[in-house]
């Protein structure tokens, strides 16, 4: 087996984690300075992609031909279509409110605030998501790009505005948390099949986990059997706050689902949805989830103290592990700070690879366990605020 | 033909265009953003986003005052004119 490499993705550069002298250690890759989001290994190609977020100079794709030894913009860059809008909300004076601001209803141009995610197929094909929520597809090994009008123009989000208004309604929330404090919902998660690169999964906060089986020129929801506390029908079909999902690589009709609103597990490819959350053992908040790629019955999660805290739990730093699709959870603290530690974990900042898992916070810390969770050791307390970790 | 006069900031994507006397042919600033980009492709999309647009955090200035138009690019340049592009500060 080749030497694994984790990649760092970090509020302040790309950082690359290898093993040497016995000791994991961080070097920084590239970007100094400048936001990263996301970076990821292509499995066919070995380039690296990183999503960088510059906050002057807008969010660039940044690649790396040589093992992250020199990184380049690439020379093509995602830009959304002359024409393409998308329907937000914009706060505006209202005196005759409680709160001095009222909310309105309006169709927006889109242009990319943040590259967020970027997954591989099968057959080449390089996704993007972002904020706003638009998913862009390169199949010609990232020449060029291009937006999924499918899922753009989707009923569910007002139907196509390229073309008019639309219906007017979106159910597609976004919330003013993400880029820009902005109400646009955004792309953060793709599952392209390992058996079948035209059986796509991707996931949206706050409209929920959506599919195409066509390549993407056709998509419906898949939320069934979740349940939302931030609707007055906990069981609608969208506006589900999903904050991650990952598919089990080996099996993968086994996926799972970290969500504003507990834990999902689904062994039917999303088909339906099992709610899984253990809040006697502290899981039900958090952002990330890492699905092992031979058992889709194991994966990983770590907890957060509920969407009005976001913090570990009492001070003290976790992950829980299932082995059995979620029916127990284990707390794995051996190697973790159980005192004064108030870490977070962003949504991509969990990843597991052959027995090895690895998680950094939004403190700084990043830590890595080399037999599936049971210790851990840290590489870093001082990194930059982690966006991301990924095994590549 | 006027004088631009970029922000440190962007000679470390654009190193070709550090240290050099940067006089470009435009009549308005959309005009300098376009032939900044043929001398480094590229920049005109850290400068602007898809729509032409002077991004958030970026400003321009004609002389030592900061252009209207940020949408169009649209304000006039006279032969001899400096511009300005710089990150925008926004405190702290």
């Amino acid at each position: 087996m080749a030497q694994s490499v984790l990649w760092v993705a970090t509020r302040k550069g790309t950082f690359k984690v290898e093993k040497r002298g016995g000791r994991w250690q961080a070097a920084l890759s590239g970007h100094a300075g400048t936001g990263v989001n996301y970076v990821a290994r292509e499995p066919k190609t070995n380039r690296l992609w990183a999503l960088l977020g510059h906050g002057h100079w807008g969010a660039k794709l940044s690649v790396s031909d040589d093992g992250g030894a020199t990184w380049r913009d690439h020379t093509t860059q995602i830009k959304f279509p002359d024409g393409a809008r998308y329907i937000g909300q914009d706060m505006f004076e209202d005196s005759t409110s409680d709160f001095g601001v009222g909310w309105k209803i309006v169709t927006r141009k889109a242009t990319v605030q943040k590259l967020w995610v970027i997954g591989f197929g099968g057959d080449g094909a390089i996704w993007v998501g972002t904020i706003p929520g638009g998913l862009f597809v390169s199949r010609d090994g990232g020449a060029s790009f291009e937006l999924n009008r499918p899922l753009w123009n989707h009923e569910s989000r007002g139907g196509d505005l390229f073309s008019g208004d639309g219906t007017g309604e979106t159910k597609w929330f976004g919330t003013p948390a993400s880029e820009g404090g902005e109400f646009a919902p955004g792309l953060h998660s793709i599952c392209v099949n390992p058996r079948d690169p035209k059986h796509v999964l991707v996931a949206v906060s706050t409209a929920g986990v959506i599919e195409t089986r066509d390549g993407g020129a056709t998509w419906r929801p898949r939320n069934k059997g979740m349940s939302m506390d931030h609707h007055p029908d906990p069981n609608a079909e969208w506006g589900h706050d999903t904050h991650l999902i990952e598919q089990c690589a080996g099996a993968p009709e086994h996926v799972w689902q970290q969500n504003h609103a507990g834990v999902f597990y689904s062994d039917n490819g999303a088909e339906s949805w099992r709610k899984v959350s253990a809040p006697d053992v502290g899981v039900h908040f958090g952002f990330p989830i890492s699905a092992d790629a031979h058992n889709g019955r194991s994966a990983w999660l770590v907890p957060g103290r509920g969407d009005n805290q976001r913090t570990a739990i009492d001070g003290g730093l976790f992950v829980a592990r299932t082995d059995d699709g979620g029916a127990s959870w284990r707390q794995l603290r051996q190697g973790l700070p159980q005192e004064c530690a108030y870490d977070i974990v962003y949504r991509h900042a969990l990843d597991n690879r052959d027995g090895l898992v690895a998680f950094g916070s939004t403190t700084g810390n990043l830590y890595i366990s080399e037999d599936r969770g049971e210790r851990w050791s840290a590489v870093s307390h001082n990194l930059p605020p982690v966006y991301a970790v990924r095994f590549g | 033909m006027v004088q631009v006069h970029l922000t440190r900031h962007l000679f470390a994507f654009f190193p070709q265009l550090e240290g050099r006397a940067l006089e470009v042919e435009a009549s308005d600033v959309a005009g300098v953003v376009r032939a900044l980009e043929a001398l480094a492709p590229g920049i005109g999309f850290y400068v602007c986003d898809e729509r032409g647009r002077l991004r958030p955090h970026v400003n321009v200035f004609i002389g030592n005052s900061m252009v209207r138009d940020r949408r169009q690019l649209s304000d006039a340049l006279a032969p001899g004119d400096t511009v300005s592009i710089l990150q925008a500060l926004s405190g702290g």
